[in-house]
């Protein structure tokens, strides 16, 4: 599934602060990390991440340092702040007020559609014809 | 880091291109390239081969101008160029590179402060400088430029290591030799020759002693190539760089002087000698040494200034000579000849030259004539029109009252300054006309340096013995 340029941008700052919440770490590991959470569906150009992470930084929810990796190179490895975690708390908060907001409307839309959906007994006979 | 694999060969051509972004730092770049080698390390692991792996991780990673456009969007400081916080000095990269920064401002700072000592060293032989007229006065006034131009040649003689480079081997005579012996000149034919009231001709060496040290400060510069016509061309491009940054460091010291006189005006004490015997002097002279640093830091970062004010100016010079010309026509009144008069066209002049100047250096001599070359010819010829009037006017003056030093010079500086300008509108007008190059204007500008230099140092040694020394 493709989803949009916007949501997917919306989605970035929570995302990539719950994935720190679970621990520190690096750019290639936080994409892995939201390909197995999405089961692939979420995909996002990887160069975009790391503008995203030095927002985090300079916004003072994450916190970087260069470490290195099992392979001796040079690497850059974020953690979360304690602001960072109270962020993470506000925007899960905001999300779940969406989450709960749009389930709502998609419940009572579904079940007006599935009753629309059912044809009159004439259409149905137009239907046959055609 | 070994580049012999071709992986690794195609790993350095996406880390230069993505070098090239100016938002994007090394820090950055690096970090890219970590993600993209744990990528190909991660497709290889998957059965991919290492140029497939390489291709998809490059993929996935996106359209790099994009990437760094949303690094500008982040990091929008970066874009304005930083010059004196050297770039790379974070995460301990570059650090040859930022140790050399550091010791080059340790140099120029000493060197400056050099400068402004030697300034006071006389005063402990009862010079005293603001001794108001008299020996001191004179003895400062002839030698301003001996006290900071060593000091700005032996920076840039630091800089460029004159010293190994044309020391011993190839050429016999090392490279400072020459300056040395410049500087030596200098300092004999300012103060050897004494001077009798009314100081006309020490007026003239107070005035020309710069320009002819200056070359020593071009030898310094060139560092062995000055016959090189395009090393001369930096050297006049430093130049000019040099008096705006100078410019710009004296207006900040007039504002700190400015407060600090006030403020402590404000607790009862009166700091003015402080002020004017100290600050002002030892500040104008040691900001020559560092504004040679700040131009030498800045030279590839920032865009130079010169030119850019010279575009600006050339269209509005033209427009006021041309005007002038036009009022002079209409109202039928000539040049009143006065000396002061022959000094300000001689200082157009001056003006004009130096826009011709900058507006070659700055620009490519592979394209063709534009509106801005037809511009500066139309500047040049205004300017020999206007110069024609004063100089016909000056000759009859000379012829009814004879000779003095003043007018001399004066009368010498205005036959270069014209030789300078015919040579560079015959050139203007061969080029707009597609018969000659551009090229050739500036190596006439650039070869044509070498007599200001000779004119000025001419004034120096031979005019005060030719006027009697007064």
């Amino acid at each position: 599934m493709d989803i949009g340029k916007d949501l997917v941008a919306a989605s970035a700052t929570p995302l990539v602060l719950a994935i720190l919440a679970e621990g520190d770490s690096y750019g290639y590991a936080i994409l892995k990390r939201v390909g197995e959470l999405s089961d692939g569906e979420l995909t996002w150009t990887d160069g975009m991440l790391y503008p995203v992470l030095h927002r985090l930084e300079r916004l003072g929810y994450v916190e970087a340092r260069w470490g290195k990796s099992e392979t001796g190179r040079r690497r850059r490895y974020y953690r979360l702040t304690q602001e960072g975690r109270a962020q993470l708390e506000e925007q899960r908060q905001q999300w779940q007020v969406v989450d709960a907001t749009l389930r709502g409307i998609w419940k009572d839309t579904l079940e007006r559609s599935s009753e629309r959906l059912r044809p009159a007994p004439g259409l149905r006979a137009a239907w046959r014809t055609t | 880091m070994t580049s012999e694999t071709p992986l690794e060969t195609q790993i350095a051509l996406w880390r230069e291109y993505l070098r090239r972004h100016p938002s994007v730092r090394s820090s950055d770049v690096e970090e890219l390239e970590d993600h993209l080698r744990a990528q190909i390390d991660g497709l290889t692991a998957a059965g991919l081969a290492e140029d497939e792996a390489f291709l998809v991780a490059v993929k996935r990673l996106g359209n790099l101008d994009a990437v760094s456009r949303e690094f500008a969007r982040e990091h929008s400081e970066r874009l304005w160029k930083q010059l004196v916080m050297a770039p790379g000095g974070e995460d301990g990269e570059d650090e040859a590179a930022s140790s050399r920064a550091r010791t080059e401002v340790v140099v120029a700072v000493v060197l400056a402060t050099l400068a402004a000592i030697a300034l006071k060293v006389p005063e402990l032989f009862g010079l005293h400088l603001l001794a108001g007229e008299g020996e001191a006065a004179a003895f400062y006034v002839r030698n301003a430029s001996l006290f900071v131009f060593p000091f700005l040649a032996a920076y840039l003689v630091w800089k460029r290591g004159v010293w190994e480079r044309d020391g011993g081997r190839r050429n016999p005579v090392p490279g400072w030799v020459p300056i040395v012996l410049l500087f030596v000149a200098g300092l004999l034919f300012a103060n050897v020759y004494p001077t009798l009231e009314p100081r006309h001709t020490l007026a003239l060496t107070a005035t020309h002693l710069p320009i002819a040290l200056w070359l020593a400060v071009g030898l310094a510069y060139a560092a062995g190539r000055w016959c090189d016509l395009a090393r001369r061309m930096d050297f006049v491009r430093f130049s000019g760089e040099l008096f705006i940054y100078y410019s710009l460091i004296a207006l900040g010291g007039i504002v700190l002087t400015a407060f600090t006189v006030q403020m402590f005006q404000a607790i009862g004490l009166d700091v003015e000698w402080l002020v004017s015997r100290w600050v002002l002097p030892c500040g104008a002279l040691g900001a020559v040494v560092i504004g040679a640093w700040l131009v030498e830091a800045k030279q590839s970062v920032i865009e130079n200034m010169a030119p850019v004010l010279t575009r600006l100016f050339t269209p509005l010079f033209t427009l006021v000579l041309l005007a002038f010309l036009g009022t002079m026509a209409w109202t039928g009144t000539g040049v009143a000849v006065e000396r002061d008069v022959l000094i300000g066209f001689d200082l157009l002049l001056v003006v004009v030259v130096g826009l011709v100047l900058y507006a070659v250096s700055a620009r490519d001599p592979e394209a063709p004539p534009g509106a801005f070359d037809a511009l500066q010819l139309l500047l040049v010829l205004a300017a020999l029109v206007v110069d024609a009037f004063a100089l016909a006017a000056i000759v009859g003056r000379i012829s009814d009252f004879g000779f003095s030093a003043n007018k001399v010079a004066a009368l010498g500086e205005n036959v270069v300054l014209l030789v300078n300008l015919v040579g560079s509108a015959w050139l203007y007008a061969r080029f707009l006309r597609g018969r000659g190059s551009f090229a050739a204007l500036e190596r006439w500008q650039t070869a044509y340096l070498p007599v200001y230099f000779a004119w000025a140092w001419w004034v120096v040694i031979a005019f005060p013995p030719m006027f009697g020394f007064r």
